[in-house]
């Protein structure tokens, strides 16, 4: 792997980050070979990529740009309840699904973004959860319209391109979540190594600069919340549309607090840490707690507690470090 | 039942006062140190088990286990946090909040192991059961006690923090930890005391809590929140922030439930996002 090229020049380590390089090329095609390799595990399959997308859109909230938020699930469950009410009332087609999920969580985002841009700390972890929960509640009298606590009935899918269609295997699950996923990956990482990404960055390292050099903090902020929200909102509607079925828990403070948890854990900042965070999570837990369910929680808990003691920056800032150190030990030789 | 506003004030108190005694060392724990401590639900669960523990298997008196669980929660956080608190002071708030999440589950996973996954039962004595006849409705009397309690232990803490030595010196330290160390205070002798103190207030308050608001493993996950509203409502750091951050969103939560039913959780959380976006710091927080 290069290691980060340190040039005098920022612009031009900028553009190097855009060049797609071999362990992501490696890494994209090991989620394709992983159609063949694990064909009776395909829905778990989605449901990591789905989690993944949902991961990457607090990166660029988290990591780029430094803003911690504990109330995500609110733009993941408006997608999904959006793209399931679409499905319900007989539109199936699943990518209209996904574009009203991406425009129904960005309207919810822009909204939230004004309350967000006037506070920091922790009373904007406070107001972001607030903000969740009262969806959450919102949504639980509404049950008229979303099923309440039964969740969402009669959601059924038209197939993918008219050709493909949802199995009970997961192929066409996976391979649907697998390209709409990608294709959000490759947005993200488009806007995170543009200038706009780069304003982000500013923003987390030194927000009262930014104003100083003339960069609009708070209008940077509203459009990075907002499109945070509307991937958020995809990844619910990959949701809703993979399980056909939507229930009240795609607003719950525990999505919130889990999806921060992969976050933080696969290493925040370098959209690979969330999909990786949501792979390890996902897995370890389909492995873990089907042994015993109970214990899940103990060993997740060793897992964070180990993991911030020793391998700060997550999972992918422990191996960045383990390779800065074997570079060091090479380069003295 | 409660047949008038004046039953609902004082329910509300009640719940407020718990949530205060339970928040108020997390708060002066947060605005001291900077410290994101999202595992102090665990200690009020650790307090509220012993307290069963104690009363169920060693048949102590209800009141005797009341400061048993103060003191043993305070020595397990003083070696909590001389272990493994103190390597986290200088890590991100992002690290600090993982931390102390896989400490709550790990400490939920441990109870759920030791006493089992449902709802402790537990038999208050007969003095603290019944009604009271109280300035003419009935009042619980062991919500009657639970004030008194509180009213107590917050005399006391207002005492020490304003006319003792070491309660100046907390003061300073939250003031300005710096400064406070380079005038030769112990900062970090501070901080663990204010911290045992904390920690041992939110075990007595798990102990009390168990006949008004129950106690199963799930208990941190499931109030941490609430500790989290009362603490940024009220500001860090302020013990007076606390209290009237705690008796609003008790009376406000108890009113809200009582008054408007269909509204659930909904008064608690949107008063507390009003009071955030008017005052961020908290009513009575620093800028």
């Amino acid at each position: 792997m290069v290691p980060f090229v340190r040039s005098g020049n920022p612009v031009l380590s900028v553009l190097d980050k855009g060049r797609w390089r071999a362990p992501e090329i490696a890494f994209w095609a090991f989620t394709v070979a992983v159609f063949f390799l694990f064909p009776d595990h395909l829905m778990l399959g989605a449901q990591v990529l789905i989690t993944g997308l949902f991961a990457l859109s607090l990166d660029l909230l988290v990591g780029y740009t430094g803003l911690v938020s504990l109330g995500h699930a609110a733009f993941f469950g408006v997608g999904a309840y959006a793209a399931g009410l679409l499905a319900q009332a007989g539109w199936g087609e699943p990518f209209s699904g996904l574009a009203l999920a991406a425009a129904a969580a960005a309207v919810v985002g822009y909204a939230s973004s004004h309350l967000i841009v006037r506070v920091h700390g922790i009373a904007m972890l406070m107001i972001t959860m607030g903000v969740t929960i009262l969806l959450h509640e919102l949504a639980n009298r509404l049950s008229w319209i979303t099923g309440g606590d039964d969740g969402l009935q009669g959601v059924t899918m038209a197939p993918v391109l008219g050709l493909f269609g949802f199995d009970l295997f997961g192929r066409t699950a996976y391979l649907y979540a697998l390209g709409v996923v990608f294709a959000m990956f490759c947005l993200a990482r488009g806007l995170v190594n543009s200038p706009f990404g780069l304003s982000l960055r500013g923003i987390r390292e030194n927000g009262r600069r930014m104003p100083a050099i003339g960069s609009p903090m708070r209008s940077r902020i509203r459009t990075v919340y907002t499109m945070s929200a509307a991937l958020a909102g995809v990844a619910g509607a990959l949701l809703a549309q993979t399980t056909e079925f939507v229930s009240l828990e795609v607003l719950s403070f525990q999505r919130s607090a889990e999806v921060l948890i992969i976050l933080i854990l696969g290493g925040t900042g370098r959209l690979y840490g969330a999909l990786i965070g949501a792979a390890v999570f996902m897995v370890g837990r389909d492995l873990l707690a089907s042994a015993n369910p109970q214990y899940w929680f103990f060993w997740l808990g060793l897992m964070l507690v180990l993991v911030v003691m020793f391998a700060r920056g997550g999972i992918l800032g422990g191996l960045e470090n383990l390779l800065r150190f074997v570079q060091r030990r090479r380069n003295a030789r | 039942m409660f047949e008038s506003v004046l039953g609902v004030l004082f329910n509300g108190v009640a719940y407020g006062v718990l949530l205060f005694l339970m928040a108020g060392g997390l708060s002066v724990t947060m605005g001291m140190m900077g410290f994101v401590n999202l595992a102090h639900g665990a200690f009020a669960m650790l307090g509220g088990y012993l307290a069963v523990t104690l009363m169920g298997v060693a048949g102590w008196p209800f009141l005797v286990t009341l400061p048993a669980a103060f003191a043993a929660t305070a020595a397990v956080s003083v070696v909590a946090e001389r272990t493994l608190y103190r390597r986290l002071y200088r890590a991100g708030e992002l690290d600090q909040v993982l931390f102390t999440i896989g400490l709550v589950f790990m400490s939920v996973a441990g109870a759920t192991f030791v006493w089992g996954p449902s709802q402790q039962p537990v038999q208050m004595p007969p003095y603290l059961s019944g009604q009271v006849s109280l300035f003419g409705f009935e009042a619980s009397a062991y919500r009657l006690f639970l004030i008194v309690v509180s009213g107590i232990v917050t005399a006391a803490l207002v005492f020490g923090l304003e006319h003792t030595r070491f309660g100046a010196q907390v003061r300073a330290a939250v003031d300005n930890r710096r400064m406070a160390y380079g005038l030769g205070i112990d900062v970090n002798f501070v901080f663990t005391a204010t911290f045992a103190v904390g920690s041992g207030l939110a075990g007595l308050g798990g102990a009390l809590g168990i006949n008004l608001i129950g106690l199963d493993p799930a208990f941190p996950i499931k109030n941490m929140v609430y500790f989290l509203l009362v603490v940024s409502v009220g500001g860090l750091g302020s013990i007076k922030g606390t209290l009237v951050a705690a008796l609003l969103l008790g009376i406000c939560d108890t009113a809200g439930k009582y008054y408007v039913p269909e509204a659930g959780a909904f008064t608690l959380y949107a008063v507390m996002v009003g009071v955030l976006l008017w005052r961020p710091a908290g009513l009575f927080g620093r800028r």
